[in-house]
């Protein structure tokens, strides 16, 4: 019994070069509406306060204040060239789409392939993070489709990982190690990668929230920093995001920890062993609870939450990149040899 | 005095916690980048010798065992007291607001961050009612009537945010009580047991290959009632076509304490056989190759001894055999080998193995000859010491195969049999932790998904003066923590409340009534 389908496992990996293309296609049209689209050219004139929209059950998200559309059009060639941009930007969200479906196929097909949960390497990993920033986003776009322009911020890392997904890190698709046939490596390492998928997208957020608050404070002397600056949602609301993000994701994160603890106790003979893997995923959580706790904090709100925000998503890509391919111990799966 | 109540509120604000926090995550950093010797101590023995001074000094500030250093414990310890000391006033302070009503209404409902108003042509008796009633039991509402003849409504909810809060902080501060007691009970035994009757044993200290106790985990504490591993019936490898391995199982026979009936089990990697109280886990397996052994005086022995692998992805093995021969005779026969469970001949001379498949496997032997008790300085138990020994000759056999060599010394490459390695370990914490561990979760939840806000409505009779004038409403909200999208949740509520006040009917004249009545 090989228990790998040879086939698949190729159909698989085409699926996934075909994904990256389409989020690429999707992420040059949500920079071109972020360019010339009209949120830009609106908010350059008078800046509309942030209104903040309810996001039930997940994390609630931030929308702009957009004016309504003027009942009649005037024929003004700036305006048409933002209606022009808004459906590049529609068209944008229909590739993202799209390529979310062929990147969840390429998992479906690798998971029929392999006939396991495809995530036991950095590879699968990597891929299923991915896949959970895109859908993070298009359910975000769901709900605040004013939020459309920003989407190129969220393709971008995810285009980054996959493209190291499927270069640096690939690896064929193999059966499980006995020490990883176990449902609770599926729990451990889907809730895993749901909640780093999301805390890459506040990372995000707070990434353009140091932006626009730097700007607030001293508005940028580059022009196009500037310009940047000014499309950007209130500063206030871009924290707030990035703070419902971490509440969502903590819990997630921390089940997720204990998951892991309970698979290491009937894989390993012990629930905690100071693993270099388990290291760092206990020092992500001690820097995102710092970060919860700064938000708490009178003198830590704000951009020094936001820095430690930077830091508990630069741990996570430590102990993502650094502690799989440098750092050996027992959480060797990340088929790299 | 003064000073102690100073240093006492310092270590339990916000900010030390804060602070106390991030020394943590930073002083685990070297634990991971640094080899730790309980870990891996043969590493850590090599990187020292390489760093030389820089090595000793690291070791020296327990860099090389970061989770036992005096520093880290310093830092747990204060941020545990600190937990501990903030954690006191908050449960009193909630406990408190919990047995307290809603606050009146403030005076000016519409200076709060959020308001509204609208009228109904209901008496405010009524619509305080009907507005109870909107708002559901998931706000604590109370109702006061005021001088001027207004009714105000007080509501509260989201107090489970606290109190999740609460829990959670409670419930860490089991977790770490549960895991020192955890480490300071633990104990881990191995032992290696080969397939077959007569190998097994049974849970007490002397019996292990290796032992590794928790403080307080010494012989005699470690289980009333021993229990044993009678026999390994069966140990199975199962290997893809590739040669990855797919499955492993040990089928044994134990017995829960000497006295009780023997059972039989099958542990596998996922799934330790687990005894009240301790754990039984098949944590590597391998060869043990059997020999037939001619020794100079004639005698005839059999052997076999577990070869330990020295390559994990092929199981290329070694191992030794020792035999002495009658005393002082200088006749001691000792082997030592290598076994390829699938042999390839790796050139000069050399075997290898190509797989932990087995087939046809080979055993590549050098015999020696002279005093097994060599210089007494301590070696393995899977070497032997050759220092007042000779060699004899070398051989590389196949099953069945027989290498003579002089002083009509023999052996036979009898055949082999699987061992397996079995840990025992015990933390008589570690089900109270998982406890705590989903308290953790669940005040999480609350913590974080739970947001507190208030609300007042006040509803004011028509004037005196004025009995056609109807009903006037106000309504005002503040949200207490993670104000979140609380503008729109208060747009929800207020539209809600607009929507159940029966709608003030128009002023009109006596006449239009009549003319509209056709
Ligand atoms: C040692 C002293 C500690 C103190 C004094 C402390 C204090 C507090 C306080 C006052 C809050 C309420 C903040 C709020 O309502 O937003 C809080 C929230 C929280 N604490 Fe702690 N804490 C301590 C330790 C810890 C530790 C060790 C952890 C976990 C690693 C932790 C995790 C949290 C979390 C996750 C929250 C929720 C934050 C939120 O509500 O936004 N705390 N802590």
């Amino acid at each position: 019994m090989s228990g790998i389908n040879g086939s698949m496992a190729h159909l698989s990996d085409g699926l996934f070069t075909t994904a990256i293309a389409v989020y690429a296609g999707a992420m040059v049209g949500f920079t071109a509406e972020y360019a010339f689209g009209r949120v830009g050219r609106k908010l350059a004139v008078a800046p509309a306060p942030a209104r903040e929209l309810v996001g039930a059950g997940g994390p609630s998200v931030v929308e702009d204040a957009l004016p309504a559309d003027p009942p009649d059009l005037p024929a003004d060639p700036a305006v048409a060239r933002a209606s022009r941009a808004e459906r590049i930007g529609w068209w944008s969200v229909v590739l993202c789409v799209a390529g979310a479906l062929i990147h969840t196929s390429s998992i479906a097909v690798r998971a029929l392939a392999v006939d396991a949960v495809p995530w036991s390497n950095m590879y699968e990993f990597a891929s299923v993070a991915g896949l959970v920033g895109v859908l993070a986003f298009l359910a975000v776009l769901w709900r605040l489709p004013a939020l459309r322009y920003l989407g190129g911020f969220v393709l971008l890392p995810v285009i980054l990982m996959m493209f190291l997904a499927g270069t640096v890190l690939y690896s064929k698709a193999q059966p499980l190690v006995p020490a990883l046939q176990s449902y609770w490596l599926a729990i451990h390492v889907t809730l895993v990668s749901i909640a780093e998928g999301a805390l890459m997208t506040s990372a995000v957020l707070t990434v353009l929230y140091l932006v626009k608050a730097r700007h607030d404070r001293k508005p940028f002397g580059s022009e196009r920093l500037a310009n940047l600056a000014v499309k950007l949602p209130a500063a206030e609301s871009l924290d707030k995001a990035a703070y419902r993000v971490v509440a969502f994701s903590f819990p997630l994160y921390t089940v997720a920890i204990i998951c892991g603890a309970i698979w290491a106790e009937a894989a390993w003979g012990r629930y905690w062993g100071w693993d270099p893997k388990e290291t760092w995923a206990f020092i992500v959580w001690v820097v995102y609870a710092c970060y919860l706790h700064a938000r708490a904090t009178a003198g830590w709100k704000g951009r020094a939450a936001a820095w430690i925000n930077l830091t508990g998503f630069g741990a996570i890509t430590f102990n993502f990149l650094i502690v799989n391919i440098v750092v050996s111990g027992l959480h060797s799966y990340a088929g790299l040899s | 005095m003064r000073y102690l109540r100073i240093a006492w509120r310092r270590l339990t604000a916000m900010r030390t916690a804060l602070v106390l926090l991030f020394l943590l995550a930073v002083a685990a950093v070297p634990g991971s980048l640094l080899p730790q010797r309980p870990l891996n101590p043969a590493k850590t023995a090599s990187y020292i010798a390489e760093h030389g001074a820089w090595g000793r000094f690291l070791d020296r500030i327990g860099m090389f065992d970061v989770f036992g250093a005096p520093w880290f414990a310093a830092i747990y310890l204060l941020l545990f007291v600190s937990l501990v000391g903030c954690l006191i006033p908050r449960i009193r302070v909630h406990a408190r607001a919990l047995a307290r009503k809603p606050l009146p209404a403030p005076r000016n409902l519409e200076r709060l961050p959020e308001s509204g108003r609208f009228e109904t042509s209901a008496t405010p008796g009524e619509y305080a009612a009907t507005a109870r009633e909107t708002l559901g039991r998931r706000w604590r509402i109370v109702q006061r009537a005021e001088p001027s003849g207004a009714v105000t409504l007080s509501a509260e909810k989201g107090y489970s945010r606290e109190t999740g809060n609460l829990i959670f902080h409670v419930a860490l501060l089991a977790a770490l009580v549960l895991i020192a007691v955890g480490r300071l009970y633990t104990y881990q035994g191995q032992r290696i047991v080969l397939q077959g009757a007569d190998n097994g044993f049974c849970n007490t200290i002397s019996q292990y290959d290796t032992w590794s106790p928790g403080r307080f985990a010494a012989e005699g504490k470690v289980r009333p009632a021993p229990f044993c591993i009678d026999e390994l019936t069966k140990f199975t490898a199962s290997y893809s076509a590739e040669g990855e391995p797919r499955t492993f199982r040990a089928d044994v026979v134990y017995r829960t304490s000497v006295s009780a009936k023997p059972r039989t089990a099958s542990i596998t990697v996922n799934h330790p056989l687990r005894l009240e109280g301790d754990r039984v886990y098949l944590i590597t397996h391998g060869f043990a190759p059997r020999l037939t052994i001619r020794m100079p005086d004639g005698s005839v022995r059999h052997d076999v001894e577990p070869f330990i692998p020295t390559d994990p992805t092929t199981f290329l093995s070694e191992g030794a055999f020792s035999q002495p021969g009658k005393d002082g005779a200088r006749q001691d026969i000792g082997i030592s080998g290598l076994f390829a469970p699938t042999p390839v001949d790796e050139g000069n001379g050399k075997i290898g193995s190509a797989s932990p498949q087995v087939q046809d496997p080979a055993l590549s032997i050098f015999v020696y000859e002279g005093d097994l008790s060599g210089s007494g300085e301590p070696h393995s138990v899977y070497s032997i010491d050759t220092s007042k020994m000779t060699r004899i000759g070398t051989a590389d056999l196949h099953i069945g195969q027989t290498k003579r060599l002089r002083d009509g010394v023999s052996v036979t490459f009898d055949g082999w049999v699987p061992w397996a390695s079995l840990q025992i370990s015990h933390d008589p914490a570690q089900s109270y932790l998982l406890i705590a561990a989903v308290a953790m979760v669940v005040g999480l939840l609350g913590s974080l998904g739970i947001r507190r806000r208030r609300l007042w409505v006040r509803i004011a009779p028509a004037g005196a003066a004025e009995p056609e004038s109807p009903t006037v409403v106000t309504v005002g909200g503040l949200a207490r923590s993670d104000s979140g999208h609380f503008p729109t949740e208060f747009a929800g509520l207020l539209e809600r409340l607009r929507g159940r006040a029966t709608p003030v009917e128009p002023v009109v004249s006596a006449d239009t009534i009549g003319a509209g009545k056709d």
